[in-house]
């Protein structure tokens, strides 16, 4: 079974030529068949701590280690981590200008497996992909994220993460700014996704609103570049009636 | 004064002094590099080598220069036109006659006889009222060649004309094409650039009757050491005709080799819409994408209009640099960065390139992309697909 490892991670991002810590020692272990919650305010290094997993150039490791089944994932390129099986859905998917849905998926499902899928097969896979996510089949002669609303961008991430079936899925914010029936759509795709036992999920939120329709076995409170408090599903009942102020409180205090 | 207007009415050589750079129209050329193509005509200048392989509905015939068809000809814009009209051994003369629909692409291959010697170059395309045709010009080779082409579209004719630039590195090549459009005709310019030293192509249109419609399409990938300047000029003196104009390019230089490795591309996109040109439609667009340093673009539209009752007149340009953000969004799904860096591109020229309406040749001019990217990627995603990336 496939073991995300972080251990004592430390970034920093350069900002007015400075570079400046965002995460302070991040220690996690994500496994397959698990789903974790981290849950903090803005501002707080959450989404650091996805592009950083992923390997986004702007962001440098200055300490500390992640791997996956034992492997160094930080010494890895941005393609070989998606390779390993790390996914990354973004809060703000790029916008790949004359590059169709179809053409881009099957570039990606062809590299990710090592080989090109049968196009027959291949376009099966897909269509029923997108049916579930109540995609309609134009969509996949579109280009990639060009004029998508913000529920057909997350839908399209959760697209990708079916079809790609990766073995650590990073969510980062994928709640963020959809209405309610695509919130429930792109749960139900993270959800089936998660059924299958095979992949380790570390949902990156702001709000608890998600977490009614993707129940975590773990929930992580990040404050301030580092998890400041952990629990189960319940932590995330708490933090909705309470908030982050106590945590931010505490950490400033520290 | 006028950017667009200030053209002498002459065939002659003489009548257009020799450029020295700092004209509008050459302030953008590097003169030194032209081999005198712009200076004084060359003693014994020859024709290129040409390989016909026309439709069967289309006549190609190579015509020496007292032949009566080529009397008829166009006016130069500048020296070098006028030299190369002047000095042109003989003319390539395509007739496609009355309501004939080419069966497929009647493809000249033009090819250099070397850098060392001057060609002069003249093709005429002669397309009768209600015919349908396409013609390519594929250039390859070495050569130091300046040459006119001429597009007759006749009234409610149709003609879509192709021309390739696939030079190779020591080429130098200017060359006007002309079209004139007959009333309620169509032409289609795509001009593909991607070899050559310095390529400085001047597409012209005028209209002759009302209804007419012009579409002039250009892609060009310049890398190290290259200059490729397109410069269109479109004169709308007739009512209700139509113009659009959409070029884009990519600029790949070597930024390790200082001044020879700038990669270098000009767009000068002029517009001039006269009085009587009411109900004109006009549209022109360049977008440029820098993928490395060491590269320069400069995009120039003109639009002049003397008649306020128009459809409508627009014209847009932007230069940007290769998005890094696409690239890992890319990378992120695991492509590797040479095939995401070939998708990126590829879809940047897409909607130009898909608009040829020529399998064969997009496909072509898509792997022309790909060696100029330096890449040769084995891979099987895209075998037995219509892929429409």
């Amino acid at each position: 079974m496939a073991t995300l490892e972080i251990r004592d991670l430390h970034v920093t991002v350069e900002t007015d030529g400075a570079p400046r810590e965002i995460l302070r020692g991040v220690d996690l272990t994500v496994r397959a068949g698990e789903t974790h919650a981290i849950m903090g305010p803005n501002g707080s290094g959450k989404s650091t701590l996805a592009y950083s997993i992923a390997g986004h150039p702007k962001y440098t490791v200055t300490g500390g280690t992640v791997t996956l089944d034992g492997e160094d994932v930080l010494a890895m390129s941005v393609d070989a981590r998606a390779r390993a099986g790390i996914f990354l859905a973004m809060q703000y998917p790029v916008e790949v200008p004359g590059v169709s849905v179809s053409n881009f998926l099957r570039t990606s499902v062809t590299a990710i497996r090592g080989e090109a899928p049968k196009l027959r097969n291949w376009i099966k896979e897909m269509r029923t992909a997108m049916d579930a996510l109540s995609m309609d089949p134009a969509f996949a002669e579109r280009n990639v994220n060009e004029g998508f609303s913000g529920g057909e961008k997350k839908r399209h991430e959760i697209l990708q993460m079916e079809l790609l079936r990766p073995k650590i899925a990073v969510l980062d914010e994928t709640d963020s700014g959809l209405d309610i029936d695509a919130l429930k759509v792109v749960s139900e795709g993270v959800n089936r996704v998660a059924a299958t036992g095979e992949v380790g999920t570390l949902l990156i939120t702001h709000y608890t609103r998600i977490l009614r329709y993707i129940r975590p076995d773990f929930v992580h409170v990040f404050v301030d570049g580092r998890i400041v408090a952990e629990g189960g599903a319940e932590l995330a009942d708490q933090l909705e009636a309470q908030g982050y102020d106590v945590y931010v409180k505490a950490a400033a205090s520290a | 004064m006028s950017v667009v207007t200030d053209t002498p009415d002459s065939v002659e050589a003489p009548d257009f002094p020799v450029p020295t750079g700092r004209e509008e129209a050459w302030r953008f050329t590097p003169l030194a590099r032209m081999r005198g193509l712009h200076g004084e005509a060359a003693t014994n200048p020859v024709a290129p080598r040409v390989t016909i392989d026309a439709a069967p509905e289309v006549s190609v015939e190579i015509v020496a220069a007292s032949d009566p068809r080529v009397t008829r000809r166009l006016t130069p814009l500048d020296r070098p036109s006028a030299l190369a009209m002047a000095g042109a051994p003989e003319s390539i003369v395509v007739s496609i006659a009355s309501e004939v629909v080419a069966s497929r692409p009647t493809v000249i291959r033009i090819t250099g006889v070397g850098a060392d010697r001057t060609s002069y170059g003249h093709v005429i395309i002669d397309a009768a009222p209600f015919s349908n045709s396409v013609v390519v010009l594929e250039h390859v080779g070495s050569a130091s060649y300046s040459a006119n082409v001429e597009v007759r579209v006749g009234d409610c004719a149709q003609v879509q004309l192709v021309s390739v630039q696939d030079w190779d590195d020591d080429t130098v090549h200017l060359g006007r094409q002309h079209a004139v459009i007959g009333r309620d005709a169509k032409f289609r310019s795509f001009v593909a650039t991607f070899g050559g030293n310095l390529v400085r192509l001047v597409p012209t249109v005028d209209y002759v009757g009302s209804g007419g419609d012009a579409e002039l399409l250009g892609v060009f990938f310049s890398d190290a050491g290259q200059h490729l300047e397109h410069r269109s000029l479109i004169d709308h003196s007739a009512p209700h005709c139509r113009s659009n104009v959409l070029y884009k390019g990519a600029l790949r230089g070597d930024p390790s080799a200082g001044e020879a490795g700038i990669a270098r591309s000009v767009w000068i996109g002029d517009v001039l819409i006269r009085a009587g040109a009411i109900g004109t439609e006009t549209y022109e667009l360049n977008r440029n994408l820098v993928l490395t340093e060491a590269a320069r673009a400069d995009s120039v539209p003109n639009l002049e209009i003397e008649t306020g009752e128009i459809v409508g007149a627009g014209h847009a340009s932007a230069t940007g640099r290769f998005d890094d953000e696409q690239l890992f969004y890319l990378m992120s799904r695991g492509i590797p960065a040479d095939v995401a860096t070939r998708l990126v591109v590829r879809g940047f020229f897409s909607d130009v390139i898909s608009r040829l309406g020529l399998p064969e040749w997009e496909d072509r001019l898509s792997s022309l992309i790909d060696s100029e990217l330096g890449l040769e990627i084995v891979e099987g995603a895209d075998d037995d697909s219509g892929h429409t990336g």
